[in-house]
């Protein structure tokens, strides 16, 4: 690959890594506190519809706070199901993917008419840092991006901070681990479950408007193509820490750039085998012990 | 609500009570939405259970593939297996099935359509093996790596229908039409309804039987209660168990594949399943992961599948309704079965009472 494709394959991966990258820290996040939300799809697609509906009525970032509120709503009904009534979380997930998916649906038919006509909303553009943007090969890639991809820039190591060094993060990760000795200690698990999962969904609208609102400018039904589901495999691959998540889903971005690319240049290669790679990597991963011990005890498990 | 709660203290009231509390959020969500209910609903009838076509060829049709699958869910669920990989282990079982059914054209019936069924069972246990192993061996959460499997198996659907097995003139992704002789019969006169129906409730009496009545479903049952029960009930390894649990869902699973392809499509193609491993799940839980419950279950879901067709096409309902329906008939039961659970532990205890 010459410097330039090289170039173009790591901005392209970027690109697709930034919504990623929203979900998966909100969902490590989440299940820090010992909750599996695998209805995260749900308010990625619901941020996704909520961008467009307040970017139509307003600028991208009323639009990037209406994909979070709805993200927020989603994961309202998630906690409430998960944490006040103990429900299985698995199931719940599962139902909140489809109600999420469903309603957007059928909104997006009942408010924009039924033909699917091209909605555009405004879009945030990449703006390239001065010098650092110029940096052969990684350059365009690191430093010629949305606004949203810079956030990140600040989130992930303020989220590692706050794990690690807060006495919030810690209970967060006490209640993931041990919600009982939580307890003792004077934590209410319920209430560090019911916030995380609040942050998880704001993060995975922020996801959802970011397809929208950086990349497609407009809202498809079942646009969130599963980032959900990744986002959870981006977890496990990051072994459950705030920077081995970052780089998980670059690793994620990177293979859905590769297929891109395989495609363009098209190499004899099938194009589904980038598009599988990074699943299969996170099958062999979980195999070994250390993925494995990273795991929160508590994760997926109900309250007592 | 003394009557309420005391309805569905009973399993199948509870049901009920789920699904009539997901009909009212429904009924609300159609009138929020500005569409006529009443036209809504006469649709949804119409598109169900109103005539011989659309009760035949569309609601048992739609419901064949959601009872096996559903069955498939409900067996893992049973043992305390949470397989939520049956969507990629459906797919896999189609995939085996097609290649099977193409690569025995011109065998006579009574030998290839049981070969190909053969093959999906196979493929899918396959498929849902790897989970297994990887549970068994090294303790992999089974929720992740069937999720992640999914994935897989759907990448490799269609790396199958663009490369080896794609069409000779290479124009579609999808695979050459399974002969004649490879086909499922149809079961009804006039009507689209295959074998693969008959199939599907013999499988669930087969699995009513198999729980209620041997040993195996007698262990299946008490690994599923956890590890306390298990050690209580003496000898039961509970690992080797769990195991065949997961096996036989994803041969179960990957049957649904082999009938769907079979029965219906008579191809393969990237979008030969609409989520049948997921709709499963609600099918099951609906049905308490009773097996005869899944048959009834999955007729219902079938219903609403055909009905939601018809609203779509009578009353302007957009099709992405149906999954708002099985979304809140989930929610519906989660509420019901918490409320259950609280009215047991207020309720007096009763000597000699076996209420749970």
């Amino acid at each position: 690959m010459s410097g330039g494709a090289t170039a173009a394959f790591l901005e392209s991966g970027m690109r697709f890594a930034t919504p990623l990258a929203y979900a998966a820290l909100g969902e490590l996040v989440v299940e820090r506190a010992g909750v599996i939300n695998i209805g995260l799809e749900g308010a990625i697609i619901g941020g996704a519809f909520g961008a467009l509906v307040f970017a139509g009525a307003g600028s991208v970032a009323l639009g990037f706070v209406g994909a979070a509120a709805a993200g927020t709503l989603v994961a309202t009904l998630f906690a409430f199901f998960v944490v006040t009534l103990r429900t299985d979380q698995i199931i719940t997930g599962t139902a909140l993917s489809m109600l999420g998916l469903g309603l957007t649906g059928t909104l997006y038919r009942t408010i924009y008419g039924s033909s699917g006509a091209s909605l555009h909303t405004p879009t945030i553009s990449p703006v390239a840092v001065p010098v650092l943007s110029a940096i052969p090969i990684v350059g365009p890639a690191l430093f010629d991006q949305p606004v949203v991809t810079y956030a990140l820039y600040a989130i992930v190591p303020l989220l590692a901070c706050w794990f690690y060094r807060s006495s919030a993060g810690l209970a967060l990760r006490a209640v993931g681990e041990h919600p009982e000795a939580a307890l003792g200690a004077g934590i209410s698990p319920a209430r560090v479950q019911w916030a995380a999962i609040l942050f998880g969904g704001a993060m995975g609208g922020i996801a959802g408007g970011t397809l929208v609102l950086a990349q497609v400018g407009t809202f498809a039904e079942g646009m969130s193509a599963g980032r959900g589901f990744i986002a959870i495999a981006i977890v496990v691959l990051g072994r459950w820490s705030p920077l081995g998540v970052a780089v998980a889903a670059v690793v994620f971005g990177a293979a859905s750039a590769l297929q891109t690319l395989a495609q363009a240049t098209g190499w004899s290669m099938p194009y589904q085998l980038p598009l599988a790679f990074p699943y299969l990597l996170t099958l062999v991963l979980l195999a070994t012990a250390r993925a494995r011990t990273a795991a929160p005890s508590a994760l997926g498990k109900r309250l007592p | 609500m003394t009557f309420f709660t005391r309805a569905v203290r009973s399993q199948a009231g509870a049901s009920a009570a789920a699904a009539l509390l997901a009909i009212v959020a429904v009924t609300f969500v159609v009138m929020a939405a500005g569409y006529d209910v009443s036209r809504a609903a006469a649709a949804l009838w119409d598109g169900s259970f109103g005539s011989a076509y659309s009760f035949f060829s569309g609601t048992l049709q739609r419901a064949t593939p959601l009872i096996i699958v559903g069955l498939a869910v409900a067996v893992a669920f049973k043992a305390g297996v949470l397989n939520i990989g049956a969507e990629g282990q459906l797919l896999s079982g189609a995939a085996a099935t097609i290649t099977a059914g193409l690569a025995m054209s011109g065998w006579p019936a009574w030998l290839s359509i049981p070969l190909e069924l053969l093959a999906g069972m196979v493929a899918g246990a396959v498929w849902a093996g790897i989970a297994a192993v990887l549970k068994r061996r090294f303790g992999v959460l089974e929720v992740i790596s069937t999720l992640m499997l999914n994935f897989v198996a759907l990448f490799g659907v269609s790396y199958l229908v663009h490369g080896p097995l794609q069409e000779p003139t290479h124009t579609y992704p999808e695979t050459l039409r399974l002969a004649a002789s490879a086909r499922l019969p149809l079961v009804v006169p006039g009507q689209q309804l295959h074998l693969g129906f008959v199939l599907a409730i013999a499988l669930g009496v087969a699995a009513h039987w198999y729980i209620r009545s041997t040993a195996g479903g007698f262990r299946l049952r008490v690994a599923g209660e956890g590890p306390l029960a298990a050690a209580s009930a003496g000898r039961v390894k509970v690992d080797q168990v769990l195991f065949g649990a997961f096996l036989a869902s994803g041969a179960i699973a990957g049957l649904g594949g082999a009938v769907q392809v079979t029965g219906v499509t008579y191809k393969l193609y990237e979008l030969i399943s609409p989520g049948y491993g997921y709709t499963a799940i609600a099918v099951a839980l609906l049905a308490r992961l009773s097996p005869f419950g899944v048959i009834i279950a999955g007729v219902f879901f079938g219903g609403l599948e055909a009905g939601g067709a018809g609203m779509q096409r009578d009353a302007g309902v957009p099709a992405g309704f149906v999954y708002v329906i099985e979304a809140l008939v989930i929610l519906g039961v989660l509420a019901v079965d918490r409320a259950r659970t609280l009215a047991a532990e207020r309720a007096p205890r009763v000597m000699g009472e076996t209420e749970v």
